[in-house]
């Protein structure tokens, strides 16, 4: 950290100009895999944002004491018991929803952003600042799980939150649905998309290729 | 504190501590809110029997599930083999799961027997019997399961009080491919169980999941559609009803019933 971020930018940045999914290309998995229909999304996004909320918190608070031999097991161990807290309180509370949800809130464990802003934020970094980047994160990773949501359910199910939008050719209505949409592969094509246009709009994402083709050697030189 | 934090000894303390706080926090959390798991786990099998019935209970609150299920359903244990009524068990508490896992509570099934491969089945089960607000016999609810490709499918099955026709069938927990065999769930295709018959004349098991669509006309009322891309699970649910409705599963008492004076 060269220079001291302020809060704003703390809170805002993961957002759009640096989206863990659409920037870092992290936590594809569960994006592809919870957002067929939007309740599912916003449970999921609220689930990895408490986690990765506190789990930054935590980790920052005793970010002095972790011997850096064991720290990854520490944040895991860290990262783990948030996320059965977690798992534990959805099953107490909106038992149909995490049924739905199953084993995708225990795979927040393996989810990259998590580990991925424990080991590069809340370890260098006080735990008021750490708090708000898990926010942060968990509100960029939000925004594209319920962009997802939105798309998939509205077009593949005719549907917003369960509710009928558009009325399916099936129910009598005029809409014939986009099956591929409720399939997991769909969200890769709409991530695609949805990276495209944020890198058209923010042109500093845009990443130089790796490297050129050489052009074609001509025979005889 | 201030000693190398780097020292073997510092590093396992500091694993000690985080994995005890971790683990107090962890353990804390599944006793403090067990009973509300479990309250919301009998609930939702208790709305799955009623929405298995015919019921709509979506829109219905737990209170709600809870009275109906008071008021119009009455639970009884049943002996499998004999197909009699066994009072001495109280159906509440009554766990045929629970059974199925005690030999003492259950008989191990033979390879030709055990079609739905679910290994043991318990001596006694528990069944309900729905009534409709004026208290007529409106359906029978049978528990059923079996294995389909990956999981154990645990469900009911409702009759209506002919003993044959089928008024709902449904699946509260399983683990198949969600899309494909998971597709159980599917309010279309439970759609399709309503009506069919199970039985033939002479009382054998008769309802077989076909490939595709069903023809209409012959037959029809004992086939039901497959599954899309869910070949072995349309098999084991079929496999399971042919358990649960044979002599190893409720045929005793099914034909105790029809004695009875029923159909």
């Amino acid at each position: 950290m060269s220079k001291q971020a302020s809060a704003k930018e703390i809170l805002f940045d993961p957002v759009f100009n640096n989206n863990p999914i659409a920037l870092q290309i992290l936590g594809i998995c569960s994006a592809l895999a919870v957002t067929s229909n939007l309740k599912t999304a916003l449970v999921m996004s609220i689930a990895l944002t408490a986690v990765t909320a506190f789990s930054n918190l935590f980790i920052a608070m005793i970010r002095k004491q972790i011997p850096s031999s064991i720290r990854m097991i520490v944040q895991m161990v860290i990262i783990a018991s948030l996320v059965i807290l977690v798992d534990q309180i959805l099953r107490a509370y909106v038992f149909t929803l995490a049924k739905q949800l199953s084993v995708f809130v225990g795979l927040i464990i393996t989810n990259c952003i998590v580990m991925g802003r424990a080991e590069a934020f809340a370890m260098q970094n006080p735990p008021g600042a750490s708090f708000l980047d898990g926010i942060g994160n968990g509100l960029g990773y939000s925004v594209l799980l319920l962009l997802l949501g939105v798309v998939r359910e509205l077009f593949g199910a005719g549907k917003l939150f369960g509710q009928e939008i558009l009325p399916l050719v099936n129910d009598g209505g005029w809409y014939v649905p986009n099956g591929l949409l409720l399939l997991p592969p769909s969200a890769f094509f709409l991530i695609g998309l949805f990276i495209w246009a944020l890198r058209m709009w923010k042109k500093d994402q845009q990443e130089q290729p790796a490297f050129r083709l050489a052009p074609q050697v001509k025979e005889g030189e | 504190m201030s000693s190398n934090k780097e020292s073997t000894v510092r590093t396992l303390a500091v694993a000690l501590v985080v994995s005890l706080v971790a683990s107090v926090f962890v353990a804390g959390s599944a006793v403090t809110l067990k009973p509300l798991q479990e309250q919301n786990k009998l609930l939702d099998k208790q709305r799955s029997i009623l929405a298995i019935a015919g019921i709509d209970s979506t829109p219905l609150s737990g209170d709600e599930i809870r009275d109906i299920f008071q008021k119009r359903i009455t639970a009884e244990v049943i002996n499998l083999e004999t197909g009699e009524t066994d009072s001495s068990l109280d159906a509440e508490k009554f766990d045929p799961l629970a059974a199925a896992r005690d030999p003492n509570q259950s008989v191990a099934l033979s390879g030709d027997q055990d079609i739905a491969s679910i290994k043991r089945r318990e001596k006694f089960t528990t069944v309900y019997r729905l009534k409709s607000e004026d208290g007529q016999l409106q359906s029978y609810i049978l528990p059923v399961r079996g294995y389909g490709l990956w999981s154990t499918l645990y469900g009911f099955l409702a009759l209506k009080p002919d003993l044959n026709t089928v008024v709902g069938l449904g699946f509260y927990q399983h683990g198949e491919t969600p899309g494909l065999g998971g597709e159980v769930d599917n309010p279309k295709w439970k759609g399709l169980w309503p009506g069919k018959t199970l039985f033939d004349s002479t009382g054998k098991p008769d309802i077989q999941i076909v490939k595709g669509s069903v023809a209409p006309g012959g037959d029809a009322a004992h086939k039901v559609d497959g599954l899309a891309g869910a070949t072995l699970t349309s098999k084991g649910v079929n496999n399971l009803l042919n358990f649960w409705l044979g002599q190893q599963g409720f045929g005793p008492w099914l034909a105790k019933l029809r004695g009875n004076g029923g159909a």
